[in-house]
């Protein structure tokens, strides 16, 4: 964690402002979950950012960088101290990290309104998405309900008629649930909130055979993922009623903390390791070389809102003053993702194509993710129309 | 009414689990006067210890030992080194040593073995399902956690009520000072029964490894309901954490089960859904703040 002490950080803000529009580090501000069940999601977004700053020599579009990392504990309040605390006494004016959406709708309007940039590597709430929408906000991974969306459309397209559909008490969990049901064209057989610190499942699971659906799906991200599929499986469930997940439920470290009783589940996502274009493949194998865990796809997230903050970095020559300028230069997304075509949509966030996945065993006997075929292509959200800008 | 005795079983397995918790807290708590808010992360050292000796050697029952050996180990070191120092001092204090141990493990695990959650197999042989009743499947493997913690909950109860040593335990309890004054060795008496509720979690932390996921963090996901436990079951009582436990287990799994399906007979089903979620993750604490009205010093603490 780069903790600076305070009274040498503000005497190095008050030295920028006064060397303002020179060539300087650009300071750019990380606010995540590092501790907790949920600190793999931000150490890998954390880490994906990193290594596109490290694969060009500490430079982002050129521009010299110095990333500030805190922890945000899981808790929105911390999220808005984190953020206040880096603007006063850092000056910083670039901000991304944040991996849960109850931490976002607390700090980002508040991140934005004050006239600084957000770039969300993960969370993007409904609320942020539509009327609520803003300027200086913008998203590189997807607005929360498209994650769903695609599973539901695949969901639809592999025949299902009737969905059990569960979700933790949350804004993410509600956008998830009526993403969910925007493109599923079946029955919805049961409908269950569960809490966003549950560790056991077997309440739920044992509605879930009750009802007899056609299919599951449920949006429970990182150690929640784990603990239900996990659970899923004990209680007999996997063999007899099949899963349709969306990204976050089915990671690369879920995959890896489930084993051999992944195989065969069918997820949605707009990013899988064996995508094969050159970015990607340089990506994955920068990865493979810098650190000795699974790659996940909040990886891949934080690597491209990397890129986003490098491309305009780029165009204006490090110059983060001149707002509009900088806004012109982002909202032109002029970079190369991991994941392929990717451009912002009138609400800023992405337009991308998604993608259908199934877990195989791999050629080394463990499973993997597999791409098996495109869901939904160029699609934005359901949220873009009301965005007024 | 399968469903409904599926239900009942699920609350059975989870209130055995708080049970193994609560016991040591309520101990640690009753016999100490100590609030330790560690007491998850010794949870979590159990889970951890447990869970990569079972993984390194592919045997789960090796696993059980050493989780049992790293938590206690573990335990007696916090009461000789940090523990000890605080039972003089105010409870704001021990809160605020503990919480700070909270901190130093998950850092510890994190440097160890890093962010990502370990992967726990069930041992083949508890790893399907048995017909309980006609018509009713249950996991084998949960049911092998109810027996457990049946059997340690009847340990306990020999041990305390049968014992020189359990003895000294419900005099501890009830009157520490009298206790003190009629020679006994308070401190080695702190340091086992510390190390005995330090084992207890350890064997909760290893139990719950195959069902949920041993990763930084884990304790206190359950702390905090067991610390609701000992409120309502009376500090200090083993016999009052026990069916506080279970009482706790049956009705947040029962809420959780049917609160929403009643409240759909009154309202629109997703407003219902929303609605029964939040209500039934509040249930355990209303009944807490009820018991505390009725009963301040616990369910199962006689009246004196």
């Amino acid at each position: 964690m780069n903790m600076k002490i305070p009274f040498l950080a503000a005497g190095l803000s008050a030295l920028s402002v006064m060397s303002a529009g020179a060539a300087d580090e650009v300071k750019i501000g990380m606010i995540t979950t590092l501790s907790g069940p949920a600190g793999y999601l931000g150490q890998d977004i954390r880490d994906g950012f990193k290594l596109a700053m490290e694969m060009n020599d500490g430079k982002l579009g050129g521009v010299p960088v110095e990333l500030i990392v805190e922890d945000d504990g899981l808790k929105p309040g911390n999220g808005r101290q984190i953020f206040e605390r880096m603007q006063s006494d850092e000056g910083v004016k670039l901000f991304t990290g944040i991996v849960f959406s109850n931490v976002a709708g607390a700090t980002v309007p508040d991140i934005v309104d004050s006239g600084s940039f957000y770039i969300s590597p993960n969370a993007a709430p409904s609320n942020l998405a539509g009327k609520g929408c803003h300027e200086n906000y913008f998203v590189v991974s997807w607005q929360n309900d498209s994650l769903h969306e695609s599973a539901g459309q695949y969901a639809t397209e592999l025949g299902y008629k009737n969905a059990f559909v569960l979700a933790p008490n949350y804004q993410a969990g509600k956008d998830a649930i009526s993403g969910f049901k925007r493109f599923f064209k079946g029955e919805i057989a049961g409908e269950i909130y569960t809490r966003l610190d549950q560790t056991d499942y077997a309440a739920e699971l044992a509605q879930v055979r009750a009802a007899e659906p056609d299919v599951v799906f449920q949006f429970h991200p990182g150690g929640l993922g784990i603990t239900f599929l996990k659970q899923y499986q004990q209680a007999g469930l996997a063999d007899s009623i099949p899963m349709v997940l969306a990204a976050p439920s089915l990671d690369g470290v879920i995959l890896q903390a489930i084993g051999d009783s992944a195989v065969g589940l069918t997820v949605t996502a707009h990013w899988n390791s064996d995508f094969d274009n050159e970015a990607n493949k340089e990506f994955v194998a920068a990865w493979k070389e810098a650190y000795d865990r699974p790659l996940t796809y909040y990886a891949s997230q934080g690597y491209d809102a990397a890129l986003a903050y490098a491309s305009a970095l780029k165009a204006t020559g490090g110059n983060i003053d001149d707002a509009d300028a900088f806004r012109e230069s982002l909202r032109k997304a002029d970079f190369t993702s991991v994941r392929g075509d990717f451009s912002f949509g009138p609400n800023q966030h992405p337009v991308q194509n998604w993608y259908a996945l199934k877990v195989e065993k791999g050629e080394d006997g463990t499973p993997m993710l597999k791409t098996i075929g495109e869901v939904l292509s160029g699609h934005s959200d359901a949220y873009a129309a009301e965005c007024q800008m | 009414m399968t469903l409904f005795i599926e239900q009942m079983l699920n609350g059975l397995q989870f209130g055995v689990t708080l049970f193994l918790l609560a016991a040591g807290l309520t101990l640690i708590f009753g016999i100490m006067g100590v609030i330790n808010l560690a007491h998850g992360s010794i949870y979590m050292v159990g889970a951890y210890a447990g869970t990569v000796v079972a993984t390194q050697t592919g045997s789960f029952w090796l696993g059980i030992p050493a989780a049992l050996a790293a938590a206690a180990l573990v335990g007696a070191a916090m009461e000789f080194l940090v523990i000890r120092r605080l039972y003089q001092r105010d409870h704001l204090d021990q809160v605020l040593a503990t919480f700070s141990l909270i901190l130093i493990f998950n850092q510890v695990i994190t440097l160890i073995f890093g962010r990502q959650p370990l992967f726990v197999a069930t041992p083949e042989f508890l790893s399907g399902s048995i017909e309980v009743l006609p018509g009713l499947l249950y996991p084998a493997y949960r049911l092998a956690i109810i027996v457990v913690g049946l059997a340690v909950a009847l340990g306990l109860y020999l041990l305390i009520n049968k014992t020189r040593i359990g003895m000294l335990v419900r005099a501890g309890s009830t009157n520490r000072d009298m206790v003190r004054a009629l020679g006994v060795d308070v401190r080695l008496l702190y340091t086992v029964v510390f190390g005995l509720g330090a084992l207890l979690a350890g064997l909760a932390g290893f139990m719950a490894g195959p069902i949920l996921a041993v990763q930084v963090g884990m304790g206190e996901q359950i702390l905090i309901t067991t610390f609701v436990v000992v409120v309502v079951g009376g500090v200090g009582s083993i016999r009052g954490a026990f069916f506080a436990s279970l009482l706790l287990g049956v009705i947040d799994t029962a809420l959780r089960a049917y609160l929403p399906g009643l409240l759909r007979q009154i309202m629109v089903g997703p407003e219902a859904d929303a609605l029964g979620a939040g209500i039934s993750s509040m249930g355990i604490y209303l009944l807490m703040a009820i018991v505390l009205l009725i009963r301040p010093k616990g369910l199962f603490i006689p009246k004196s």
